[in-house]
């Protein structure tokens, strides 16, 4: 017996929606960068399972292109929380709400 | 005995991501992220993207996680963060009613579209196919967007390496 390509997509939505709930529990930046990837991941999975069911090689050249922009992301992101701790040590999210002008 | 392969791997997954969510401590938090990555990686041998989970365990399980360890350290902010403290009332509670609502509406509607998918049967490409395949699509179909993600990577790096420079005489 084999898995089928709606239990690939179930995990997806699982895995999204932990992700999802993680970012809006968290308050730690960086666990919050660390959801965004599994919601991330939670796509390029629903990606390859509809790329391998329709034998379409077009949905892994799109897991391809999630992942580069998934690292420049997460450079240019952890590049803004440093200059952000550097000068706030154990700044939460909930503490950029005095970046209001 | 591809579906052992199939649960075992999922169970990797969403172990690795509850743990994401509940570790109070972000280094336990990266290595959660880290077992669900390998997991991702799993089923990605086991659809056959032989390339794409090359590329998830060296990109992913190795740079992306290995900078958030870095940048942890870098701050030392891998102490834990006290989760009793709730600034907002009502804030969890909700986002956790949230999140499940979610889940639930993607896994259903997944699971009722599931006609819709058709009945045939996906012939699996066999050996090396697979990366011949990709980078027929890479670098034919989608060699603009290839040529551009070039762009957006040194685009990322130079503006990283100005946003986080130590400015010298005017902070003095």
């Amino acid at each position: 017996m084999e898995p089928t390509t709606t239990s690939f997509l179930v995990l997806g939505a699982l895995l999204f929606g932990i992700g999802a709930t993680g970012l809006m529990i968290r308050r730690n930046p960086l666990v919050m960068f660390m959801c965004i990837e599994l919601m991330l991941n939670a796509v390029n999975l629903t990606f390859v399972a509809l790329a391998t069911r329709f034998s379409d090689i077009d949905g892994q050249t799109a897991v391809f292109f999630v992942m580069v922009v998934a690292a420049a992301e997460v450079v240019v992101g952890l590049g803004i929380i440093i200059s952000i701790m550097r000068r706030r040590p154990g700044a939460t999210v909930d503490d950029l709400a005095e970046l209001r002008g | 005995m591809e579906l052992i392969v199939f649960v075992l791997a999922s169970a990797m997954v969403l172990s690795g991501a509850i743990g994401v969510v509940l570790f109070k401590n972000p280094v336990h938090a990266a290595l959660g992220l880290v077992l669900t990555l390998f997991g991702v990686a799993v089923h990605f041998v086991s659809m056959e993207a032989h390339f794409l989970a090359a590329v998830q365990v060296i990109v992913y399980a190795g740079a992306i996680v290995v900078l958030f360890l870095f940048v942890i350290m870098l701050l030392g902010v891998d102490r834990a963060e006290d989760l009793s403290i709730e600034p907002l009332k009502l804030q969890r509670p909700a986002a956790i009613v949230l999140g499940a609502g979610v889940t639930v509406l993607v896994a259903g509607a997944v699971v009722r579209g599931a006609d819709t998918l058709g009945s045939e049967s996906s012939a699996a490409a066999p050996g090396d196919s697979n990366i011949r395949a990709l980078a027929r699509s890479l670098y034919s179909d989608h060699v603009l967007a290839f040529e551009l993600t070039s762009v957006l990577l040194i685009v990322a790096v130079a503006g990283t390496v100005v946003l986080t420079r130590r400015l010298k005489k005017s902070e003095g």
